[in-house]
């Protein structure tokens, strides 16, 4: 696949669950290469998105292709080039392993299939540890695992879903490096994540509440969309200073870091009449660009709000 | 539509392998396996007696000749009575009855023995607490046979017109197959269908739904593995396990309990498998139906249940009403029973054998098919 081809295109994809439209029309454009990131908050229907791509769930409604599939009617074989890693640890606790691997392997009907097992293991760096079983790793083991596994068929798309929850700091950084390798060579990820830091790592971004695609694009670009604007503040007595500011009107929300306070609002004028009081010693105000956390959080906020109503 | 792929051998060796190698590891369900049959063949095979004997008895004795004495020791020689108790009154003896103390009482009147040479043809009562009737029936079945033998020694010269006659008719009565009727060789080789049932379903019924409850079901469906695949995969292990258990029953039949072996064992091994066959696809659709572990073992005990009872293992299947009987042909059981015992005891061949044994291939074919269109393939 040349970069720049779509590898997912799917449009109005919709999924009901008791009624309730769990996944909104939503439309998704990846390109080969890229590694885009899914971000949204718990039960926001990211998961029921990734399991109708690759087959595990059948849209309501929706068309499109993936892998040049059709997305409806070809799920056998997207599943065949598709690599799938849940959110949950899903390989079998009572297998080594080397069994796990190979037995992923023969669903695949991997023609050199012991090889493949091999390279794996020798990949993931526990040769000699093949024939323990997986249930007795650790957390940051089992993703490695169910990682390897899922590429054992080179795939050219894979689907993570939170792949690094409770996964340690240096065994997420591996694991993103890892990631970036793999696009590098071509494969394409849709990845979901909570975390900012992540996001930040991702060629493109999507965010999604409550079964609605709010914003996508580029970190900056999805930052741009939300048009915030961000003052910081320092000084003395910032916990009660953010409480007054809450209750004023024309500010979205402020929040601590560090030592300073982030205001912001998508309405900047508002945002200035609001802070007006309190522009003086011993607080010192700088108007900033808004981070990508701040983006998320107002997103969150607004579609709260309009969930509500 | 879906497009189908095509069904992989490579992807059915790789569940079978999985299934084996899981099995291996789960050493309580392995011994569960093994652990079954032996402890129901010890329980089932000594424990149980249709025959029972030294059933306990109490004698309310009001007569003081000899020929009462002379039945009550007849009685006891047949072994299928135990005088445990004598009693004075009939209050006492219905008390005993009432307290299960003894399961007869033996009531022989005053004068019994003089009338009895004078040609009155006196009576004599036994009562029976008949709460189970298979536990005096034969008891008493035999009674007449009983006294008429011990008579016979008494009642010579002048008294021998009072001898019981031979009557009109010279019965003569063959028991074939079993003419000593020995209940284990009824129940031993129908412990080989009881058990297979019931470890047979239970196994595949928990196959499926360990994989949703693990969560390891997801990751199952997100690879490109076909139904048939998966739910052949699952049976074919434990078709193994079922011959284990066929082969230590086969074993103890004929070390332990001495069961003839008429038929071709062959024949019986090749029926078992049609016989597993059926129990496991049934196992398999109730995994396909059952949403986790614990409503598939309740949905195998619904099942075990009447085929114990409906399929002549516990009770003679010409004993119930025809409803009952028509429910008991649907199930395999009913019809390796009828096998098994044909082929062990009555030396059956091949061709009596293919009455029943289409049956139970008519039974695998549709649990196996409904499990397969009930198998689904996504999350939904």
């Amino acid at each position: 696949m040349k970069n720049g081809e779509l590898i997912v295109d799917v449009r109005g994809m919709t999924k009901h669950y008791d009624g309730r439209a769990v996944v909104d029309h939503v439309d998704l454009q990846v390109r080969a290469g890229e590694i885009y990131g899914f971000l949204g908050p718990n039960g926001s229907g990211k998961t029921t998105f990734l399991r109708m791509l690759c087959g595990l769930l059948r849209a309501d409604e929706g068309s499109g292709t993936c892998l040049g599939h059709d997305v409806i009617r070809e799920s056998e074989a997207i599943k065949r080039e598709v690599g799938y890693m849940t959110q949950r640890f899903s390989f079998w606790e009572d297998l080594s392993i080397e069994e796990n691997l190979d037995f992923v392997a023969r669903m695949y009907e991997l023609k050199k299939r012991r090889q493949a097992v091999r390279e794996s293991i020798e990949q993931l760096g526990l040769a000699g540890r093949e024939k323990q079983l997986a249930g007795q790793l650790s957390g940051g083991w089992k993703q490695r695992l169910a990682l390897t596994a899922c590429l054992i068929h080179n795939p050219k798309l894979l689907l993570l879903d939170e792949p690094t929850a409770g996964v340690d700091p240096k065994a997420r950084r591996d694991f993103w490096e890892q990631i970036h390798r793999l696009a590098a060579k071509g494969l394409t990820f849709l990845i979901t994540t909570h975390y900012m830091d992540e996001a930040e790592r991702c060629h493109r971004l999507a965010y999604i509440a409550y079964g609605k695609l709010l914003a996508h694009g580029t970190v900056d670009e999805v930052i741009g969309q939300v048009g915030l604007t961000t003052w910081s503040v320092s000084g003395p007595g910032l916990p009660h200073l953010a409480e007054e500011l809450r209750a004023r009107q024309g500010i979205q929300q402020a929040v601590a870091f560090g030592n300073a306070l982030h205001v912001s609002s998508d309405d900047a004028a508002a945002l200035e009449q609001a802070i007006a009081p309190f522009r003086h010693a011993p607080y010192d105000w700088r108007k900033i660009p808004s981070g990508l956390e701040d983006a998320f959080i107002s997103l969150m906020e607004v579609s709260k709000d309009n969930f509500a109503k | 539509m879906t497009r189908h792929s095509h069904f992989s051998f490579q992807r059915l060796l790789g569940i079978i392998v999985k299934e084996f190698t899981q099995m291996r590891r789960d050493r309580l369900t392995f011994a569960m396996m093994l652990g079954i049959p032996l402890l129901q063949l010890t329980l089932f095979g000594y424990a149980i007696n249709a025959d029972p004997r030294h059933l306990p008895a109490a004698v309310l004795l009001a007569d003081q000749g000899p020929q009462g004495r002379t039945l009550l020791q007849a009685m006891k020689n047949s072994t299928y009575f135990d005088f445990v108790r004598q009693v004075s009154t009939e209050t006492e003896a219905h008390n005993l009855l009432a307290r299960g103390q003894v399961q007869f009482v033996v009531n022989i009147p005053e004068n019994f023995s003089r009338d009895l040479l004078r040609g009155d043809r006196p009576a004599l009562l036994v009562e029976a607490d008949a709460t189970d009737p298979a536990a005096t029936g034969n008891a008493l079945g035999q009674l007449n046979a009983i006294f008429s033998a011990a008579l016979l020694n008494d009642l010579k010269g002048p008294l021998e017109s009072l001898a019981a006659t031979d009557g009109p008719i010279d019965l003569r009565v063959h028991a074939l197959y079993n003419p000593e009727v020995i209940t284990q060789y009824n129940i031993v080789p129908g412990l080989m269908g009881v058990i297979l049932t019931m470890t047979m379903i239970m196994i595949t019924g928990l196959a499926i739904t360990r994989e949703r409850e693990r969560g390891t079901m997801e990751n199952l469906l997100s690879m490109p593995t076909r139904p048939s695949e998966v739910l052949i995969g699952k049976i074919v292990p434990y078709i193994f396990v079922g011959y284990i258990q066929v082969g230590v029953i086969l074993v103890a039949s004929y070390f332990l309990f001495h069961v003839p072996m008429q038929g071709s064992i062959l024949l019986l091994l090749l029926v078992a498998l049609v016989f597993i066959a059926a129990n496991l696809a049934m196992g398999i659709t109730f995994s396909t139906i059952a949403k986790n572990q614990l409503q598939a073992m309740q949905m195998t005990f619904f099942a075990f249940l009447p085929s114990i009872l409906l399929s002549g293992f516990m009770f003679p299947f010409r004993g119930m009403p025809p409803w009952a009987q028509l429910i008991g042909e649907v199930f395999p059981l009913t019809h390796f029973l009828r096998i098994v015992r044909g082929i062990l005891l009555k030396g059956n061949t091949s061709v009596e054998v293919m009455n029943q044994l289409w049956q139970i291939a008519l039974f695998a074919v549709v649990a196996m098919a409904i499990g397969i269109k009930r198998y689904r393939q996504t999350l939904d």
